[in-house]
């Protein structure tokens, strides 16, 4: 875990998960006088008021220009600050794209981006406001590390290890509060490195952002009233992903259910079913997310339930797989 | 007029240079951007060989000034410029736009010696310079930001939310230059996508504009000694339009929008380098008439 920053439970259910960002943010800007907050008239909304009451003359405030926001990041960056910028992950993923892609991370420069109000979170603002296609769009992008933290302890988590690891982040959070996934922020969080919030040998669910909780929640009933075995993975980084982790989910429990907050195309889902692929060895295998459409509009769990990627979607997409042939190998070790 | 003859002569000397060895790179490339490469070449002659404080030796020194061409296309010029400078070797130039060379059509920051931002893309230079100067501020740095766009980049808008970030933080350490060649790939800009008035539009925006002839070497030299001045306090910052021809210093290109991208044969080759030799006859004696 990276050290210094730490949050009780009482944050975790009191304060939502952008909030602990800024507080995350306003330690880290207090230690090192290279940090800076860049914020695109979203200084409120992405919670920088702790770091606005610390420390007021390194919050950049460039207006509603998303693309303005990412070129002065990497001006600062490039010239030896570590900036934190900050906005709605449909904007920070689209709007600034070419320049996400070109001033920062072709450049390779040392910054870092909080990319709010993911998935369907701000879910009654609408598709404008809908980010169902950053992680597609993030992912393919050479140099950049890709977070998709589950709880508000996670938030905390990946900001410290943003900071602590020169390159480019992209660090995804939600908009209000998430539902509590750990019982403290020491659980042993390591970028690249899924962690397993539930044990289990006849099938896998790897889920990342406010999925994972309800896999979780999915896996605790599964047991109970079907007795299956199921394994949660919280693959809290997207990029690079955990191919150890997927590969031995292949191998222990030969099916894999995907969920995430996001389309399925490209995202969590493809990033998985890529490694499962190329390992040689096939799976059922089931991605849970949004269908190639535009989501509708309400609030996020009415959505999530809607596209089934709560805890019922899951539990429904769990019996089906585990109904699913596939083709039997009694000898897999040769393959690996 | 603070800049002597001497100097001047000299500065005319390396431009001279420095568009003969453009013109030479060009060929080596087989192709190249020489219109917009010659339009800005007296400003990066002025930049690199008499106001930019850098270190050839320690070429990422923190105190640096910092240059950032918005237009990258130009790095058909700006190499040149960085490896006579000393920076890379200038061998390189051979492999320019190469298969396998570091140095592509547009500057790779991470490759090329010298180069503070990878541009290529329209539009991004502007912000990048305001995030420069910001830092100077932030970090209690003196260095000054010197950005280039061309004009008909213009037309991306996000130079324009750089430039309202230059105007609000009042980056006067900021020092932005138009290449106002009025020429664009599909023809002359006030055809494709007006531009003018455009020294208003900068003046609405917050700029100290000033338009002057930047293929002229003494008046880009009183200009960016007056952007300096200004630069010690913070205050409006300066814009300087550069009023430029496309493919300037070659007589047969020069003011022809189609001359953005061209391939050169042999024969175009020793009638161009020719055309350099009369143009600096030409500049050589501009400067011994009215220097001082």
């Amino acid at each position: 875990m990276a050290g210094g920053f730490v949050y009780n439970a009482i944050d975790q259910t009191e304060v939502a998960t952008a909030e602990i960002y800024g507080k995350a943010l306003a330690d880290i800007i207090m230690k090192d006088p290279k940090v800076v907050a860049i914020t695109a008239d979203l200084a409120k909304s992405t919670k920088l008021g702790d770091v606005l009451k610390v420390c007021p003359e390194r919050v950049i405030n460039v207006g509603i220009a998303e693309q303005d926001m990412f070129g002065v990041a990497a001006g600062m960056a490039r010239a030896g600050c570590i900036p934190f910028l900050s906005g709605f992950s449909a904007f920070t993923s689209m709007r600034a794209c070419d320049q996400l892609h070109t001033d920062i991370c072709y450049q390779n420069v040392n910054a870092k981006i909080i990319a709010t109000h993911a998935g369907t979170s701000f879910g009654q603002a609408g598709s404008t406001h809908h980010a169902i296609t950053d992680l597609a769009i993030t992912r393919a992008m050479p140099n950049l590390t890709v977070i998709v933290p589950a709880d508000g302890y996670e938030t905390a988590n990946a900001v410290n290890a943003a900071y602590e690891n020169v390159g480019p982040y992209y660090i995804r959070i939600n908009r209000g509060f998430d539902r509590v996934l750990y019982d403290t922020q020491d659980y042993g969080f390591e970028v690249g490195k899924a962690v397993e919030v539930h044990s289990g040998t006849d099938i896998t669910v790897i889920a990342c952002g406010s999925c994972v909780f309800q896999a979780r929640e999915a896996a605790k009933f599964l047991e109970n009233s079907d007795g299956l075995s199921v394994r949660v993975l919280n693959m809290h980084t997207i990029k690079p992903i955990d191919k150890d982790a997927i590969i031995k989910a292949v191998l222990d429990t030969r099916r894999i259910i995907t969920v995430e907050d996001h389309s399925t195309i490209g995202g969590l889902g493809s990033a998985v079913a890529e490694v499962v692929v190329e390992a040689g060895k096939g799976c059922a295998f089931k991605k849970l997310g949004h269908p190639d459409k535009f989501a509708p509009i309400g609030l996020q769990e009415d959505i999530m339930a809607e596209v089934g990627i709560d805890s019922n979607g899951i539990i429904a997409a769990v019996r089906e797989v585990m109904k699913a042939d596939f083709e039997e190998d009694d000898n897999w070790d040769d393959e690996f | 007029m603070s800049l002597k003859k001497d100097e001047w002569l000299a500065l005319e000397k390396k431009a001279h240079e420095l568009r003969k060895l453009t013109l030479q790179t060009t060929s080596w490339a087989g192709s190249g951007h020489i219109g917009g490469g010659m339009s800005v070449l007296d400003l990066l002659t002025v930049l690199y060989h008499k106001y930019l404080n850098i270190k050839v030796e320690d070429p990422q020194w923190d105190d640096r000034d910092r240059f950032i061409l918005s237009k990258g296309h130009a790095a058909i010029a700006y190499a040149p410029v960085l490896c006579d400078k000393g920076f890379n070797d200038p061998e390189m130039l051979k492999t320019f736009n190469l298969s396998g060379s570091k140095m592509g059509m547009h500057l790779d920051s991470n490759k090329v010696v010298g180069v503070d931002a990878s541009t290529g893309s329209l539009g991004h230079g502007v912000s990048i310079a305001a995030g420069t100067a910001l830092a100077a501020r932030i970090l209690g740095k003196d260095y000054l930001t010197y950005v280039v766009t061309g004009d008909g980049e213009l037309g991306e808008g996000s130079n324009w939310e750089g430039f309202m970030t230059i105007n609000h933080y009042q980056l006067s350490n900021c020092i932005t230059f138009i290449d106002r060649n009025k020429c664009m790939i599909d023809g002359p800009t006030e055809e494709v996508m007006k531009l003018e008035p455009l020294a208003d539009k900068m003046t609405a925006f917050g700029f100290n504009t000033v338009v002057i002839n930047g293929n002229h070497i003494d008046e880009l030299c009183d200009a960016i000694d007056a952007a300096i001045e200004r630069s010690k306090e913070k205050c409006a910052p300066t814009c300087i339009i550069l009023d430029t021809l496309k493919g300037a210093g070659i007589k047969d290109i020069a003011g022809d929008y189609h001359c953005h991208y061209m391939a050169l044969d042999d024969e175009t080759f020793d009638k161009y380098n020719k055309q350099l030799d009369e143009d600096y006859a030409e500049r050589v004696a501009r400067a011994e008439k009215e220097g001082k």
